[in-house]
This record gives structure tokens, sequence and C-alpha cells, in this order.
């Protein structure tokens, strides 16, 4: 084959050409496939599975992890991670329920909240910006975030009864709930952002070389404290939708969120080691976690073992995604240049 | 004498008690080819980030066109027409080639569309630009890290070239290369040269230089040790100023500026 046919063929059909790029493409969507074919077999395996009714509980209850995983996939592409949106959250649904608790409207309630977000983001990002790593920054901010909630509430779980909050974790819109209309405004912006922006690539270009991005011009500090800004922000929304749902604010609120969100991403295609990153893979491994978990449940798997599973996927996920994925990248590529002589 | 495209003069730049350049001066005519040898650690890649502007010089200036200019950033520089091909490339290995070629630079859509890339567009002109320099890669989508590495510099080289640029730096272009891409990459200064572009290049390969440049300038220790055009020298004379660092035309010069 040559480089001028190739040229002139579309990507699909030029992917379709050719046995290697199946496999590729099968790597790359294979989680698309193994979705699929989970509904499937779920579908002969209870009756209520594929119902409308539970597709929309299993996209509810992953609702609040994409909004957050939007943002964690713009860090992740950064080559950088957050581990501290769990604690975030209990944070803010303590913050939201203190603050009705002082008598403030929700006008002003909701902004704050999503400021306190973005301002914890930041102090995220301005220590990975001067060099620390992200993981220890915010493994750091993870156990000091859910202490603040604790040191807050005392401990205890306070119920909350602001009609517009319990409207954006419980209220629908036409019938479809309005935490999944949320994610779904999150996802497709969050799809524009990374593929049709500067800002995206500039994301996608630090985490794939941060010096050769600094070399074309790029402000490398600048794009950390703005995707741990983004992150820390959508960790505020998702917080608002799940104390919502729960109807209380709680300090052990999101616990191990920050595990389901990195989990969805990593099971997506993005990689852990930032400059490949993908929404639409967000997307489907969140919704494919839940709908493991709910068709185990529906099946009545004992809880536990559910958290067993759900361990196992995301093992499965980090080695498809890292040594299967660059196996078969390798692979692919020598076998390219074989094809091709050297430019 | 017409006004040089490039005149760096009198260049001193130390980083803590290290003296990397001792005033240095550098001319560059429009397409011109000019080599720049020296041993190690002789400033030869310090002089060229100062001009591409990712070093700033303690002392001295840089003329463009005969007007003083001060570059804040690669970006500054660029944006003047100076443009530098890494020797390490400085490509993004997970971004395809398109994105590599215009990162930094992206074209975006007209309107309310201005703040959104224009990914077809880019497309289209970083493969008419590859067609346009003669180089032979894979499809412009294609990701940096699934191509050779003649390939990526290839991608480095149309880079460099794809925004009117005045000069080119080259940093070592065929220091990783095979003996095939060594000689693309020596057609492609010519063909720069050809296009009216004024090229630099960096090389510890002599013959790089013999066989392409109009004019050679050696450093070593931070000092220029002299500079003649190629015509009139040859690899046994360059050699020389290379390891003894003194011009064997000047001998009394080089002398005092070394050991001053």
């Amino acid at each position: 084959m040559s480089t001028g046919s190739l040229a002139t063929l579309g990507p699909i059909a030029r992917l379709l050409s050719d046995r290697r790029h199946l496999v590729l493409l099968a790597v790359r969507y294979g989680l698309f496939l193994v979705l699929a074919i989970w509904i499937a077999v779920m579908s002969f395996a209870s009756e209520h599975f594929l119902t409308v009714s539970n597709m929309l509980n299993v996209s509810r209850q992953a609702a609040p992890i994409v909004i957050i995983a939007v943002g964690m996939t713009l860090v992740m592409a950064t080559a950088g991670i957050d581990l501290s949106v769990g604690s975030l959250v209990a944070l803010i649904s303590i913050l939201i329920v203190e603050l009705f608790g002082l008598g403030l409207q929700t006008w002003i309630v909701i902004p704050a909240v999503l400021v306190v977000g973005l301002i914890s983001g930041l102090l995220n990002g301005a220590f990975v910006r001067i060099g620390l790593p992200p993981f220890v920054v915010t493994l750091a901010a993870l156990v000091s975030l859910r202490g603040i909630a604790f040191v807050i509430s005392g401990g205890y779980a306070t119920p909350v009864g602001n009609e517009l909050v319990l409207w954006l974790g419980r209220g629908d819109i036409a019938g479809v709930h309005v935490p999944i209309v949320l994610a779904a405004i999150a996802s497709i912006a969050g799809w524009v952002v990374l593929n049709k922006t500067r800002f995206g690539l500039y994301a996608l270009a630090v985490g794939g070389r941060e010096d050769a991005a600094h070399a074309m011009g790029i402000n490398v500090g600048r794009m950390k404290l703005a995707v741990y800004g983004t992150v820390g922000t959508l960790g505020a929304v998702g917080a608002v939708v799940l104390t919502g749902r729960l109807g209380n604010g709680s300090p052990n609120a999101g616990m191990l969120l920050e595990l389901d969100v990195i989990a969805a991403i990593v099971l997506g295609g993005t990689s852990l080691f930032g400059g490949v990153a993908t929404i639409g893979g967000t997307v489907a491994g969140a919704l494919f976690l839940n709908a493991v978990r709910n068709g185990l449940n529906l099946m009545g798997v004992d809880p536990y073992w559910v958290q067993v599973v759900t361990g196992w996927i995301l093992l499965l996920a980090v080695l498809v995604n890292t040594v299967v994925n660059r196996r078969v990248t390798e692979w692919a590529r020598a076998a390219r240049i074989d094809d091709q002589p050297e430019a | 004498m017409t006004t040089p495209l490039i005149e760096m003069r009198d260049i001193t730049k130390t980083f803590g008690a290290v003296v990397a350049l001792r005033h240095v001066s550098l001319t560059v005519q429009a397409a011109e080819i000019v080599g720049l040898v020296g041993d190690n650690a002789a400033g030869k890649s310090t002089l060229m980030k100062i001009l591409a502007g990712v070093l700033k010089p303690d002392v001295g200036e840089i003329l463009l066109n005969g007007n003083q200019v001060q570059f804040d950033g690669p970006m500054d520089a660029r944006a003047s027409g100076i443009e530098m091909v890494y020797q390490d490339f400085a490509l993004v290995p997970e971004l395809s080639v398109t994105q590599n070629i215009f990162l930094g630079r992206e074209l975006t859509g007209g309107g309310f569309r201005s703040r959104f890339l224009d990914n077809r567009r880019m497309n289209e002109r970083a493969a008419h630009l590859i067609e346009r320099l003669g180089l032979r890669i894979p499809p412009v989508d294609t990701p940096v890290r699934a191509i050779s590495g003649g390939q990526q510099q290839a991608v480095a080289i149309a880079r460099a070239t794809a925004f009117e640029a005045r000069l080119v730096i080259m940093d070592e272009p065929t220091a990783s290369l095979g003996a095939s891409a060594i000689e693309k990459v020596r057609q492609s200064l010519v063909q720069l040269k050809n296009h009216g572009v004024a090229v630099i290049v960096i090389s510890h390969r002599l013959e790089d230089i013999i066989s392409t440049a109009d004019r050679v300038v050696v450093l070593k220790h931070g000092h220029l040790v002299g500079e003649r055009p190629v015509a009139e020298t040859h690899g046994d004379e360059l050699l020389y100023m290379i390891v003894a660092g003194k011009d064997p035309k000047q001998p009394t010069d080089a002398l005092t500026s070394q050991s001053a």
C-alpha cells in the first residue's frame, strides 16, 4: 500500500481496509461492544433490566460520576489526576446545608458552593503547577477536604429542604431526570472543548509532551491551573446533584467516588499517562460501571461481591489501557513500518 | 552591502558562573545557509536559543532587517518569522501530524465559530504543505508516535516552514537519522534557500555543512573563532578551527580574545 492511496481513502475505509486496524479499533472501542453485550445478556437474565425506567435509573446513578468525570478527563489529558473529588463532594454537600441553615438565599448558596469548588480545584492546580506530583497534592486534598467537612458538620448529616437542590437531584424535565440532563449537557460541552477548542488541544499537548508544548508557546502552568479549576467546579455541580438526590448534606457523601470516576475514565480509554483522552469513552465507562452493578443487583448478587467485581473490572480496564493498548499499538506500528519505506 | 536579515551583535550570556557566550556577533543574509559548528559546550545551541527567543541574552542586541527586536519567548520569535527545528523535534507524540504542525497557531472558523478549531482546513493545509515540500509521510491525521524518526523530522521541518518563515534554525538536524533521511534533510535545506528562506544549521557533521552551506561560523568555549565562505575552506581547516579554537588566517586575534 502506498501513501498516496491511503491519503485518498476516507479514514473509516482506511481502517476497514486493513485487518490490523480492526484489531486496533477493537481495543480502542471494545468498551462500547462490551457494554452492548452486557445489556443484551442482562436483558435475558432479568426482565427488569432492559426497561425504560431501569435504563433511566442506571443513567441517573451514573450522572454525578459523568459530570465530574468530564472534568477529570481533561485533567488526565494533561497527565494529571485529582483524587480529591469525592472529598470535595462531601465538603460541598455540608456547605449547602450549612449555608441554607444560615438563612441564605438559593441564588447565593448555589453560586457560592460552585466558587468553593473552583477555588479548591485551583489550589490543587497551583501546587501541581509548581511541580508537585498531582497524585500527592490531591491525596492531601482528599484527606483534608473531608476533614473540613467533618469539622464543619460535627460528623452529622443534615436534611436539605431547598426546592431547587431537591429538583436538581430528583426532578425531571419531560420525564427525563434532571441529573441525566445535566450530565448530557456536561458531556456535550466536554466533547466540544476537548475536540474542537484550543483548550482541549493544549491539555492533550501538555499531557503528551510538556516541553514540546512549552516550546510551541503554550502556557503549561496556566493549562494545569485551568483543568484542575474545571474539575473542581464540576465536582461542585456533581455534589449539588448528589446532595439533592440523597436529600441531605453528609460528611460521608462521595466516599470513594474518585475511584468510580477514575475507573469510568480508564475504562473509556483515556490514557493514564496523558495526551490521549475521550469524553465519549468516559460516558460509556460510567454507564458500563453502573450497568454492571445494576445488573448484578437485579440478579440478587450479594452487594459485597458487587464491590469485588467492580475492583476486578477496574484492574482489567487498567490492563487493557496500558499493557494491551501499548503492545497492540506497537505491533500495528511495526507492521506499518514494514509496509512503508522510510521517507 | 544590503541590510542583513539577521544581525546578532555582541551577544553575551552567562549561566551562574559559566560564561556560555562572550561577545559573539553573527549576521545572516536572506536566502543564505549558514553552518554553525564547534565542539561540545561551544555555545552553538545557546546562541540559537537566544535567536529563537527561548533564552534572553545578558548583553547584546538582535536586529531583524536592521530594526532592533526583543523576543519575549519563542512565540515572539516565531511571529517575526524565526523558526527553530529542535534536535529532538519538539513534537507531541500523541497528537496528529496536523495538530503538531499547527500547535500554538491553530486555524479557527469564521464569525461565531472563531473559538472553534477548523480541523478540516488544518488537515488540508498540512497535506498541501507536506506535498509542497516534497515530503513523503503517512496521512496527516496519523499520530506522530506512529511514524519513523525521519518522518518526524519531516513534520518538524514542515511546521517550521508552514508560516512564512524568514529564517529556520536547525539544531543537529541529522543527528538521529539514517543515511537516506540525512540526504532528504540536506535537500530540504537547499529547497528552503531556493524559496528565499535563510537557514542556520548546527551540526556535528562537517559534511552537512560543506555540502549545503554558503558560509560557516566556528565557535569554541563561547568565542567566535572565525567565519568564511564554504567555497574558501575545507574540512581539515574547519576541524583545526574547531579543535584548536584558532583561525589560521587571524592567529593573533583569536589568541587575544581567548586569553581575555
